[in-house]
């Protein structure tokens, strides 16, 4: 009864506190006036706008928003990768060199589309420059990056300027990511997790034996791995080291803050377009697909392995945590997967196949909440298509907030939505034909398949979590899923940011009795089907051959 | 613009942003962290005179018959169809009956996800009392005080049910009785 109770008040308090940073994401975003903690940082702003050589005029078109996203992100991503080829000797206590070529670029490149997801045991391979100065250098980035991607798009979508990219990155950082993690870290710190420059501690057990303690700058890191989507751990165990969540609470706190920042971007897009029943019905089409996920995934992992029901009764403790329990694991594994994060508190290789489902359904769906800014764009590309549908089946001229929809948006729209199984379906093909051995798989028989399929999913969606088993410390996992991490990233971005700026130019409608309106029941049942059909069916025969005949053998 | 002005850009910004998320944001974090909280800065470490034994938070592993146990670890991506989990269970499972446990409690069973869990359950621990107090002539009730000492549990939200940190209690156990 307890991780229940403890799940619902977790969601509970998303949904309490979404609307207020809602509503500074829209003061911050649409510049409005701000509240006295964050105005005195309007000098400071200008004057670094100025010193970059930025007027923080807004872009006239979606090139002038997207190249220097571009070129800043080329550039954050060789600063990372030079400082992971030629780790220096500074602040490297234990001495680590530099990292394979491959590896080193997967690892850079993995950061920086704000995935995270790792082919390399951290606290083995990285000293402290690398995971402050490459890593978590990134991890505020790219979270700042999609930040700014999601508010430009809002932008384009309620028919204002698209923006300013330095200006918006700026922002991202100096007023949600940097602000929300000091108050996360100091929070996990008083918890128990460490934050010190001083070296891992190789230390002698009670029994004689030597263990290394990863020690580290860990609290802040922690803190925008969280708020921030990304995901990665200081330390390989990720969120099930203790010393990243050393407590019930953190677990929950963490869990809170996975989902905090893009459910308050959602309630901001209801302020943008001056319709709030618009972004809530919204919210509850999001929220009510995460708490299906969720009720799934916690009663399947309660339930337990009918397999070992000889030796063990209760729930599924296999690469789990006892301080988490089987329930809260499960409650974690939806949220991380559902926002992008992918960080994990438990091995989800080792979860129950329903568990792995849910997850592989949110990274091919890709919204629920969805990755950081991104998450929120995709959203409004399935309402999209959702009034494209329903206008056509009822004979009416698609409008979506005020404005028609028309042949470029549709074409933007099925782009956006056609390059995710691109970049999934066609790698996890060849990986297969090419062998067990080439694809590491480590679990036999239909799990080996989710295996492979969950990795270029997560690659492709941003995620980064991962069926860990899998031996993908290779040049083929790194390379191949390093395509498919840069395709995921950087051609949605660009289809979305045109389809909001033509979105924007065209003329506002006024509202007639033939208009469907968008904010109702109706629609947003409309935009679940849509959903389901587009997003999910194409996944369907993967999802078939993984996850459900894994469960069937299971029940059989 | 020029290719090259905008290049200019990006690499201020680069370097701006390196600054404010690497140094500017970390040192007076580092500081906070030695003023609010040295003990957790630096890893929450447990010391026996001077000596640093482990860390309040980390599991430790032990196999001798004379300290409590902690879970195992080693295997924690074994997918829940996969026969070598059925197997790895059943071996263990049979070890403890061996040692005089019967029906062992899950999670002596199961791999922990960080393998370095610091806790197991109440049950886990009870199970294994008899042994200790064989091991070291000390009575169970004796035992039953130093796992009371060393439980951690929902009221403090440390856990979701009442658990015994292992590392704790051992060092709880040898200060009372040599090891």
């Amino acid at each position: 009864m307890l991780p229940w109770l403890l799940a619902v008040v977790t969601l509970a308090a998303v949904v309490l506190t979404a609307p207020s940073l809602g509503r500074h994401l829209f003061e911050v975003f649409d510049d409005r006036p701000q509240p006295a903690w964050d105005r005195w940082l309007n000098p400071m702003e200008t004057g670094l706008l100025r010193w970059i050589g930025d007027a923080g005029r807004s872009a006239e078109n979606t090139r002038s928003y997207l190249q220097p996203l571009l070129i800043s992100n080329a550039l954050f991503g060789l600063l990372a990768l030079t400082l992971l080829l030629f780790q220096p000797a500074w602040f490297n206590p234990l001495g680590f060199g530099g990292l394979r070529w491959d590896l080193a670029l997967h690892t850079s490149i993995s950061f920086l589309t704000n995935t995270d997801q790792q082919h390399l045991i951290p606290e083995q391979t990285l000293g402290n420059l690398a995971q402050l100065g490459a890593i978590q250098f990134l991890m505020f980035v790219s979270a700042a990056t999609g930040l700014a991607v999601g508010f430009a798009v809002i932008r384009g979508f309620s028919g204002r300027p698209i923006g300013n990219f330095y200006r918006d990155l700026l922002r991202s950082l100096t007023r949600v990511l940097i602000p929300a993690s000091l108050l996360l870290a100091l929070f996990l710190l008083v918890s128990g997790v460490p934050m010190t420059l001083a070296p891992p501690l190789e230390i002698t057990t009670l029994e004689g034996a030597k263990q290394w303690l990863p020690r580290g700058p860990i609290a802040l890191f922690e803190a925008i791995k969280q708020l921030g989507e990304n995901g990665g751990g200081f330390i390989s165990a990720n969120s099930a080291h203790p010393y990243e969540n050393p407590t019930l609470l953190t677990n929950l706190v963490s869990t809170w803050a996975m989902l905090i920042i893009p459910a308050a971007t959602l309630d901001a897009f209801g302020r943008f377009v001056g319709n709030r029943r618009q972004s809530n019905l919204l919210l509850a089409l999001v929220f009510g697909l995460l708490v299906i996920g969720v009720g799934v995934a916690m009663a399947a992992e309660q339930a337990g392995n009918p397999l070992l029901s000889n030796w063990i009764s209760g729930g599924n403790l296999q690469g789990k945590e006892l301080r988490f329990g089987s329930a809260l694991t499960g409650l974690w594994t939806v949220v991380s997967t559902g926002t992008m994060t992918g960080a994990v508190n438990g091995s989800i290789d080792a979860a129950m196949p329903l568990t792995i489902l849910t997850a592989l359904f949110n990274l091919f769906l890709q919204v629920v909440f969805g990755g950081q800014g991104t998450g929120m764009a995709y959203l409004l590309v399935f309402a999209l298509l959702a009034v494209f549908l329903t206008g056509l089946m009822v004979g009416r001229t698609p409008e979506f907030l005020g404005r028609k929809v028309e042949k470029p948006q549709v074409v933007w729209a099925s782009l956006v939505l056609l390059i995710h199984p691109l970049f999934v379906l066609i790698p996890a093909a060849l990986t297969l034909a090419g062998g067990a051995t080439l694809a590491g798989i480590s679990n036999p028989g239909s799990h080996g398949i989710s295996q492979v399929v969950y990795e270029y999913a997560s690659a492709a969606a941003n995620n980064g979590s991962g069926l860990e088993g899998l031996s993908d410390g290779t040049a083929w996992w790194n390379l191949t899923t390093s395509l498919s991490l840069l395709g995921g990233r950087y051609l949605p971005i660009a289809a979305l940011l045109a389809l909001a700026d033509g979105f924007r130019q065209k003329p506002v409608l006024e509202p007639s009795p033939g208009t469907l309106r968008t904010d109702t029941g109706l629609f947003t049942g409309v935009t679940v089907v849509v959903l389901v059909i587009l997003g999910a069916l194409t996944f369907f025969p993967v999802l078939a051959l993984g996850p459900i005949a894994e469960a069937l053998t299971l029940a059989s | 613009m020029s290719f090259t002005a905008q290049l200019l850009r990006g690499l201020r910004v680069t370097l701006l942003l390196w600054l404010l998320t690497v140094v500017v944001v970390t040192l007076p974090m580092l500081a906070l962290a030695r003023l609010v909280a040295p003990d957790a800065a630096s890893g929450s470490l447990l010391r026996t005179g001077d000596q640093v034994v482990g860390a309040r938070l980390i599991g430790q592993s032990f196999r001798s018959n004379r300290y409590l146990h902690g879970r195992p670890a080693g295997a924690p991506n074994l997918a829940a169809s996969n026969p070598e989990l059925a197997k790895r269970v059943a071996d263990a499972a049979s070890l403890w009956q061996i040692a005089g446990v019967a029906q062992s409690a899950p999670d002596l069973l199961l791999d922990s996800a960080s393998g370095v869990d610091p806790h197991i359950s109440l049950a886990a621990a009870r199970q294994q009392l008899p042994r200790l107090a064989r091991e070291r002539q000390m009575s169970v009730a004796e035992l039953e005080g130093l796992l009371r000492q060393a439980q951690e549990g929902p009221q403090g939200l440390q856990a979701i049910e009442p658990v015994v940190n292992v590392l704790r209690f051992n060092l709880a156990l040898n200060a009372l009785r040599a090891p």
